[in-house]
């Protein structure tokens, strides 16, 4: 299999029910029903290798979910073509079901009012898991999640990042080969999230498994994906390695310039951005940061420098606001 | 952290236990997790069983009073009857208690369904199996409440042994046929989202030919014949009358068989509607 996951000319419309507000309009709709059909996903493609770790971003409404859902078995495209391990998702075969999960950070899956180890006891039946390999896959997941008094209390008593672990538990004690993580950190503390994210990594490195993440934070996805997909009203906008991301989208880099003197102007190199003391932060178009470098160094008295690409938050934020530059 | 993309060969797929075997773990472990949740809520269950009572109570006392003021019985059936009647009623009608076709609408429209979806069963076998859990709690609940009203009312209960058998087989074969009667029901709620008005109608129809609101031979003759091929009463009035009736054998093998047919008809139907149902389903929600 060279793909773990495979998606051609993927589509989705949704035939929304339209109507202006107020009773007259409401009465209208009654006799003819207006509606819009919403391309929640055109015409998207791309594959990903076993193994890959892939962050999927773009803005709410984007078509992350809608993707995810369709790659998961839960929605039935309206065109195009999508493998995940070599089944077709919409056709929903056990063997299919058996080696994929979606992980949605809002949502509980288990059983609300009993502990957790015994919805992951209905989770072995459900996924036919025979005792002697499900005793160790659990012992081993809720180990490595630092779960071993949680599992014990009802679900309702606990709080979001420790649901967060026992769900994600109960996602994989059926060792899917694909996850489908949809913002598995939302709402969770900062220690949450880091834990979480190196569970992730760890999951992927020792069972070689396929992970498709979206998340709104940047954190997840540096920490964790080498390559992105970004998605905006349906349509992919950049697909390759997330250190090209800024290079492709913005046209300027980041000069940081530490002065022995801090009260010199530096306006005329460049957009001052930010400054801290000694320290000025430079917006600077990138094909003049080389010369702006240069004359920085033999004009100033500098005593540190650095050029990088804008914060990956910044570069996210204008990739949403724009279309991709042709 | 940065996280290299792992070895190309995927990871051995986990084991699977053999599919039958499995189906029954699935029904076993999903009624060990009904039972554990209904203790936890007992007194709820309580109360809920005992408003369960009032509804028969009501009948039970309308038809005494008609029985005994029509010199002892209604049409040929006596006080001791409708008392016997209408407390086997209220554990037949527990026991017709299922993942209702109103909830489809909420699992649909709330996003409960993606959990289902996502898992390698159809959610069938876990209503079938949920339900059926809850039930071995209804009925532990339902023995004290029997032993009260029969205190009251004084039924003319007098069974064979085969009638009871009978009975134990038909109120799971009602429970069976009421759930697949309103799983194909609740396939409505992906064509529409306002499937109340329906399932009202199917309601009152159910009301009316099945002998919960009163036993089908006090119902008017035209009614019992439409009746007689419906699936209606085959939840409700058959596993009643098998225990408090004078059936013959042959009656009663014969209406546990409408049981069956009926069961394979339902079962046949939700599979043919859930095919398509499925296929609409816009996932809403996380």
């Amino acid at each position: 299999m060279d793909h773990a996951v495979h998606v051609a000319e993927l589509r989705k419309t949704f035939d929304v029910p339209e109507r202006e507000a107020g009773l007259r309009a409401s009465a209208k709709s009654l006799i003819r029903r207006r509606t819009t059909e919403v391309k929640a996903v055109d015409a998207i493609s791309f594959d990903i290798a076993p193994g890959e770790v892939v962050g999927f971003l773009g803005p709410n409404g984007a078509g992350k979910t809608t993707t995810l859902k369709m790659l998961s078995g839960l929605l039935y495209p309206t065109d195009g073509d999508a493998t995940v391990l070599g089944h077709v998702p919409s056709k929903r075969e056990r063997d299919f079901l058996r080696r994929i999960t979606l992980v949605m950070g809002n949502r509980n899956q288990l059983q609300w009012d009993l502990p957790a180890l015994d919805s992951y006891e209905l989770n072995r039946a459900i996924y036919r898991i025979p005792r002697e390999d499900f005793v160790p896959t659990r012992d081993e997941l809720i180990e490595l999640l630092d779960v071993e008094d949680i599992v014990r209390k009802p679900v309702r008593q606990l709080s979001l990042g420790e649901r967060m672990k026992v769900e994600i538990i109960g996602s994989l004690l059926h060792r899917p080969q694909v996850l489908f993580l949809d913002e598995p950190t939302i709402g969770l503390d900062v220690t949450m999230q880091k834990r979480i994210r190196s569970f992730v990594a760890d999951y992927n490195q020792r069972h070689g498994a396929t992970v498709l993440l979206t998340s709104h934070y940047m954190a997840d996805v540096e920490a964790l994906c080498q390559r992105v997909i970004v998605i905006h009203h349906g349509r992919i906008l950049f697909d390759g390695r997330l250190a090209e991301l800024a290079s492709t989208f913005t046209a300027h880099k980041t000069i940081e310039v530490a002065l022995e003197n801090g009260a010199a102007d530096l306006s005329a190199y460049g957009e001052i951005t930010y400054r801290d003391g000694d320290v000025v932060t430079l917006r600077v178009p990138k094909v003049e940061t080389a010369r702006v470098t240069a004359r920085l160094l033999a004009e100033q008295e500098v005593l540190d420098l650095n050029v990088e690409d804008p914060p990956i938050e910044d570069v996210i934020e204008l990739v949403f606001a724009q279309e991709r530059p042709e | 952290m940065s996280v290299q993309p792992t070895a190309i060969e995927l990871p051995a797929e986990l084991r699977e236990s053999g599919r039958l075997r499995s189906l029954v773990a699935l029904y076993l472990a999903t009624m060990r997790m009904a039972i554990q949740e209904q203790f936890q809520y007992r007194a709820a269950n309580y109360f809920y069983m005992l408003g369960m009572v009032a509804e028969p109570v009501i009948y039970l006392v309308v038809w005494t009073t008609i029985a005994e003021q029509q010199g002892g019985s209604v049409q040929g059936l006596s006080a001791g009857y409708f008392a016997a009647y209408y407390i086997v009623w209220t554990l037949v009608r527990n026991m017709n208690i299922v993942f209702g076709a109103p909830y489809w609408e909420h699992r649909i429209r709330e996003g409960e369904l993606n959990k289902d979806l996502l898992r390698p069963v159809l959610p069938l076998h876990y209503d079938i199996a949920y339900f059926a859990g809850w039930k071995f709690v209804v009925i532990l609940f339902w023995i004290p409440l029997a032993v009260g009203l029969s205190l009251v009312f004084d039924p003319t209960l007098d069974p064979r042994a085969f009638e009871i058998v009978v009975f134990a087989v038909a109120i799971w074969g009602a429970y069976l046929l009421r759930t697949m009667l309103q799983e194909s029901l609740g396939m409505l709620c992906f064509w529409t989202t306002r499937g109340a008005a329906i399932f009202d109608l199917y309601m009152t129809t159910e009301l009316l030919l099945s002998g919960r609101l009163v036993p089908l031979p006090l119902m008017p003759d035209w009614v019992q014949d439409i009746a007689q091929f419906l699936p209606f009463q085959y939840a409700f009035f058959f596993p009643i009358e098998s225990l408090v009736g004078d059936l013959s054998n042959a009656e009663l093998l014969r209406g546990l068989a409408a049981q069956i047919l009926w069961i394979l008809i339902g079962l046949a139907i939700f599979r043919f509607l859930w095919r398509r149902a499925i296929k609409r389903y816009s996932a809403v929600g996380g």
